[in-house]
């Protein structure tokens, strides 16, 4: 049986843990309003990207000669995995299910005898990764120091792939990063970005009168335009993974701390009630060896 | 009264501009174009430059944007801009630091292809910042 000091002294120990996960929390409530804001922010950039891509790549479409970065190499041998995390921890299960899916994935291409390739960004996803696929990872880019992921933060990862693809150092990439829902649900998604996966322009759609992708005049011509294009839409689709993954991440985390204060109070309850009773117990067995003292005399 | 049509400037960041304007002046690729109301649909890709809105008579807005398209169809005009900068707001050290980023890629260029388009960007930068300087801004 604990003595009452050591009750004390735990419940001390778990109210000061209890301020500190309730702080975290506020921080990402904080945060996630932010991170969710330049998610919203970076949505029309992107929108208008699809549409206007969609539009150039079904006027091309069955073209000879279309981009690699369109219609791939040709091959599917080589996989890029570029696996975003967080660079902190407690967040519950952000960055594993990130990485449960990413390794799924290397762990399927691996079985159909493809080579695997990981690109990390963010150190958590490193650290889980390099425990199985050590010699398969060729570069980590941490944003340890980066307190808002800018549009820069982005190109720089489109050009160390854009480049690793140019050495043709793989056939086809796919970012695996925390799509936000909301707080409490992230989904980890896969996405293919290279070669680039377009949406369809609807039939319907481009036959009628308003349908603008016929009528454009294109300065310079529709191939160059794609080719200036495709890699900067690499970047962009970088970059909206980056968003949703900070977003993701507060989010994770906000919930994770909500979690972890309502265990802590919990846990005091318990602890106080546990105290209070040893104390009365304790007078009560004093009182019992007075009374039976007095008696005996 | 010249007609208005919507005009949207967009960076990967935020929407810096939205509205409704008279004329704007765009860098493309192959030239300078205006564009007012009712003009032919075209998507035109950017070369580094100055952007300018006449919202109205008397309003003229200048903003220095780099790499990226405009959209253009006869009721809206969407200008997709990597960056986009207005130019009040230009220093001398951004624009330094424009340079030497081009300089660098045209180092970094590895085959004749990427160095010749990368050596054509430097040139138009420094035509722009040259120009930008004559005004007083930087």
């Amino acid at each position: 049986m604990a003595s009452l000091k050591d009750l004390r002294n735990r419940i001390a120990s778990v109210k000061a843990t209890q301020k500190i996960t309730k702080a975290m929390q506020m921080v990402a409530a904080a945060k996630l309003r932010r991170a969710q804001a330049a998610a919203e922010s970076a949505r029309p950039y992107a929108e208008r990207m699809d549409e206007v891509l969609a539009g150039l790549a079904a006027s091309l479409r069955g073209a000879e000669g279309a981009p690699p970065l369109m219609v791939g190499t040709g091959k599917d041998e080589v996989h890029l995995l570029i696996v975003a995390t967080a660079d902190r921890g407690l967040c519950g299960a952000f960055n594993s299910s990130i990485v449960r899916l990413a390794r799924e994935h290397a762990q399927r291409l691996l079985a159909d005898g493809k080579e695997v390739k990981i690109l990390c960004v963010g150190r958590k996803g490193f650290d889980q990764l390099r425990r199985t696929h050590r010699e398969r990872i060729i570069d980590t880019i941490s944003l340890r120091d980066v307190k808002q992921v800018g549009f820069s933060n982005a190109k720089e990862i489109a050009e160390k792939v854009l480049g690793l693809f140019e050495e043709e150092a793989f056939d086809v990439a796919t970012v695996f990063y925390a799509r936000f829902r909301s707080v409490v649900s992230q989904i980890p998604t896969a996405q293919q970005i290279i070669p680039a996966q377009i949406p369809d322009v609807v039939e319907g759609e481009e036959q009628a009168s308003s349908g603008p992708t016929a009528l454009y005049e294109y300065e310079p011509d529709e191939y160059e335009i794609l080719e200036e294009l495709l890699p900067r839409n690499i970047a962009v689709q970088i970059f909206r993974a980056l968003l949703e993954n900070a977003a993701s991440e507060q989010g994770a985390r906000m919930s994770a701390m909500d979690n972890a204060t309502r265990n802590a109070g919990e846990m005091i309850d318990k602890l106080t009630l546990t105290y209070n009773r040893t104390r009365q117990a304790q007078i009560t067995k004093e009182l019992i060896e007075i009374i039976s003292g007095a008696e005996a005399l | 009264m010249a007609e208005s049509f919507r005009f949207e400037l967009v960076s990967p960041e935020r929407l810096v501009m939205s509205g409704d304007v008279r004329q704007v002046d765009v860098p493309g690729a192959e030239g300078d174009f205006g564009v007012l109301v009712n003009h032919a649909p075209m998507i035109s890709t950017l070369r580094p430059g100055v952007l300018v809105v006449f919202s109205d008579e008397r309003q003229r807005q200048e903003v220095f944007v780099r790499g990226g398209f405009a959209e253009v169809r006869p009721d809206l005009l969407t200008v997709l801009a990597e960056q986009a900068v207005p130019v009040e707001e230009i220093d001398a050290e951004t624009l330094n630091q424009e340079i030497q980023n081009a300089e660098e890629d045209v180092e970094d260029a590895k085959d004749h292809d990427t160095r010749e388009k990368a050596e054509r960007q430097l040139a138009q930068l420094r035509e722009v910042v040259a120009a930008l300087r004559a005004a007083g801004h930087g």
